[in-house]
């Protein structure tokens, strides 16, 4: 709808000019390549971009975590990673990082420390919930959501993994939205399947798949649309909700998504 | 003849104090068998956790209806045991009931309250009987063979040492107006209800049956002290120290191997790396038997109440793969006892078994999607999750064992910085479409 272009620096360019930004957006693997969470990071940007906020990207220089190689066992790997990595952000003498998947905000914030990295991270809810807050987003009233019952699946590696439960949700309630809860959720939620690199392989024998019993559990809160804050939790969600034939009346849409929509970008 | 019972009572002291604290020895020496690992930092929040959880019962609140007899239970032992010291003042001294005269009347309210708490407990006692056997709450149900008897035992041992203090002050009461050496001590609320089964009794048989109960109770508290080390009641004892000692990291933090910073500092010429030293002599990486574990791993499952809570929260287990959590931390204790007993006689520390692969199986360990909702539903902070991640370092990195598609992702990540098999090139394009 806007005509305006938005912009995505990347540190290179910026440190070429001599110039730093005020903090690091950390795209992560699946916001790089994978088809639907590359919506996110669009609609992410187009928010930084509105607010006027001085950021940039790693771009090509950025690099796996190595969340799911750590997650994985593999130790090694992990740590050639995390070490390059490091490297990368200290060179640009990174202070500040906002992303949207949780696994790389767990690792970056919690696990990079002890390796030499330190940085002040955050999930991009929390900087949502920031930006509403400090009123550098208003969202527009009787927007696309309001009235609209919307349920928030909680990430492990946000809510359990680093006690972040109430970010996403003041970010919906912020929508005008009903926020309706799962049986399960925060400290409770159930895990959509997919942490502890199960993204990366198939499940175990079992008599059901943790997708499928999720997404159960968020249709019948009767919510049109489930909101996320993770890739993987993205994925399984959404694979849940065709799997169940729902596509049609209810969507999987992250917090950032949620609020582009609000503002028409 | 009243030495003859002092003596009894000291050896009976003597013998249950031996045994005990040969178990206890042996409990310590096998959790110190674990790899070391640091927690001696943050006391003030250590002592905090210790205080809320394992004293205050704090998690337990979550199900508030086992908690609440729970907690009945939990506080009936702790009062209760008060007078055990007066029945081991007594066993030595000769004496009866030696703090009767000192308290005077406040002694009758003391005792009556602890009836109150004895039948209290004896309630919560037949509801977790019901609860455990007849409400098919599948956390129970799911128990079999010894756990299952060792749940239903311990409640049956705590009716029946609550019914033997009832009934030995019932008899005492009736044998006040009767012996001189039975200290009067006024009404007792509770085991006046008992004393109508007694009355018809002559003072010798009030006398057996008084005595009998008193001993009865006494051997039995003893007794029940050494079955606890063998049971997964020790979290009566363990749950303090293991909420002492827990992680106070944030749940997603995986720890640190540093022996392998060591190493990838060394190859990446980074750091420190330059000292000329040789690595510290590295035992395994990661963990396939019980005693490749940290001792908090250890103590965590000889702390383990075997209650379920873990596995009723676990996604895997729901969906019906092998994965409990629960029996993670059963085998892990079941193992280091194992352990523990091989080397008590003398036989090699290596009997061809390992915890990883004769306990629980690699298709437990890959199940896990690290949560963390066992490790948050845990009452006294118990950590399955760590016990199955440094599995899972032994089998990635000493075996190579992992599941093939773990193995394709590490190398798309090693070869393309990505776990997808993507050119790094395209990692940008997405900037790309920003602006369509
Ligand atoms: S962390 Fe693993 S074992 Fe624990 S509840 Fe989650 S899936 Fe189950
Ligand atoms: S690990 Fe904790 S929650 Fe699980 S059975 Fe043991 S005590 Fe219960």
């Amino acid at each position: 709808m806007s005509d305006k272009t938005y912009k995505v620096p990347t540190m290179q360019e910026m440190s070429a000019k001599g110039e730093s930004p005020e903090v690091l957006f950390w795209v992560g693997c699946a916001g790089s390549f994978d088809d639907r969470y590359k919506a996110v990071t669009i609609a992410f940007t187009k928010i930084l971009n509105e607010v006027g906020i001085n950021f940039a990207v790693l771009g090509p220089e950025e690099s796996c975590t190595g969340d799911p190689a750590r997650r994985g066992g593999n130790e090694f790997l992990f740590q050639m990673q995390a070490m390059s990595n490091i490297q990368v952000l200290d060179g640009y003498n990174v202070k500040k990082i906002v992303t949207a998947c949780p696994h790389c905000f767990n690792t970056l914030k919690n696990e990079y420390p002890e390796l030499g990295g330190n940085y002040d991270v955050v999930h991009h809810s929390t900087f949502l919930q920031g930006l509403i807050n400090d009123g550098k987003v208003t969202l527009k009233d009787g927007g696309e959501f309001k009235g609209k019952k919307i349920t928030f699946h909680d990430s492990c590696y946000l809510g359990r993994a680093n006690g972040v439960y109430e970010a996403p949700r003041d970010v919906i309630k912020a929508l005008d939205a009903e926020l309706v809860e799962m049986k399960r959720c925060k400290t409770k939620g159930l895990c959509c399947g997919a942490g502890g690199a199960q993204m990366f392989k198939d499940a175990e024998p079992g008599n059901k798949e943790i997708n499928i019993e999720r997404t159960e559990e968020a249709l019948d809160t009767g919510a049109e649309v489930i909101a996320a804050g993770c890739p993987f939790c993205m994925t399984m969600m959404g694979d849940g909700v065709k799997n169940k034939e729902k596509e049609g009346s209810v969507k999987v849409l992250d917090l950032a998504e949620l609020i582009a929509k609000n503002q028409g970008l | 003849m009243a030495y003859i019972s002092q003596i009894a009572f000291l050896l009976v002291l003597a013998v249950a104090g031996y045994l005990l604290s040969k178990r206890i020895g042996r409990i310590k020496k096998n959790i110190q068998l674990g790899k070391d690992i640091d927690r001696s930092d943050q006391k003030g929040e250590r002592t905090k956790n210790m205080l809320l959880v394992a004293f205050g019962q704090k998690k337990m609140f979550k199900k508030v209806i086992p908690a609440f007899f729970h907690f009945l239970i939990y506080a009936g032992f702790l009062i209760i045991n008060l007078e055990v010291l007066e029945f081991i003042i007594d066993g030595i001294a000769g004496t009866h009931r030696i703090f009767a005269p000192v308290l005077g009347d406040f002694y009758t309210v003391a005792i009556n309250i602890f009836e109150f708490l004895a039948v209290a407990v004896l309630l919560a006692c037949v509801v977790f009987l019901i609860r455990r056997n007849i409400l098919g709450i599948k956390r129970f149900t799911t128990l079999a063979g010894w756990p299952k008897l060792d749940g239903n035992l311990i409640l049956v041992i705590e009716i029946i040492l609550m019914f033997a203090i009832l009934t030995m002050n019932a008899t005492d009461m009736l044998l006040q107006g009767n012996d001189p050496h039975y200290t009067q001590t006024g009404d007792f609320f509770f085991s006046s209800f008992l004393t109508p089964l007694f009355e018809g009794m002559s003072v010798s048989a009030l006398h057996f049956v008084e005595r009998f109960a008193w001993w009865f109770h006494i051997i039995g508290i003893l007794g029940f002290a050494l079955y606890v080390t063998y049971s997964k009641h020790l979290h009566i004892f363990m749950a303090f120290p293991n909420t002492y000692f827990a992680r106070l990291v944030p749940k997603g933090q995986m720890k640190n191997m540093d022996e392998v910073t060591t190493e990838v500092k060394a190859m990446l010429g980074v750091g420190d790396a330059g000292s000329s030293e040789p690595p510290a002599e590295i035992a395994r990486f990661g963990a396939k038997d019980a005693n490749d574990l940290f001792w908090t791993d250890l103590m965590g499952a000889y702390a383990c109440t075997e209650c379920g809570r873990c596995t009723e929260q676990c996604p895997a287990n729901i969906t019906g793969k092998k994965l409990s959590p629960r029996k993670i931390m059963m085998d892990t204790r079941d193992r280091i006892e194992e352990i523990g007993l091989n080397l008590q006689a003398g036989k090699p520390s290596e009997d061809g078994k390992s915890l990883l692969g004769d306990y629980i199986t690699a298709e437990e360990v890959n199940a896990c999607t690290s949560c963390n909702a066992c490790v948050e539903a845990c009452p006294i902070n118990i950590n399955p999750l760590d016990i199955i991640l440094q599995m899972r370092r032994y089998m990635a990195m000493e075996e190579s064992s992992s599941p093939q598609s773990w193995n394709s992702m590490f190398q798309n990540v090693e070869t393309n910085f990505a776990p997808w098999k993507f050119p790094p090139t395209d990692r940008f394009n997405w900037a790309d479409k920003v602006n369509n």
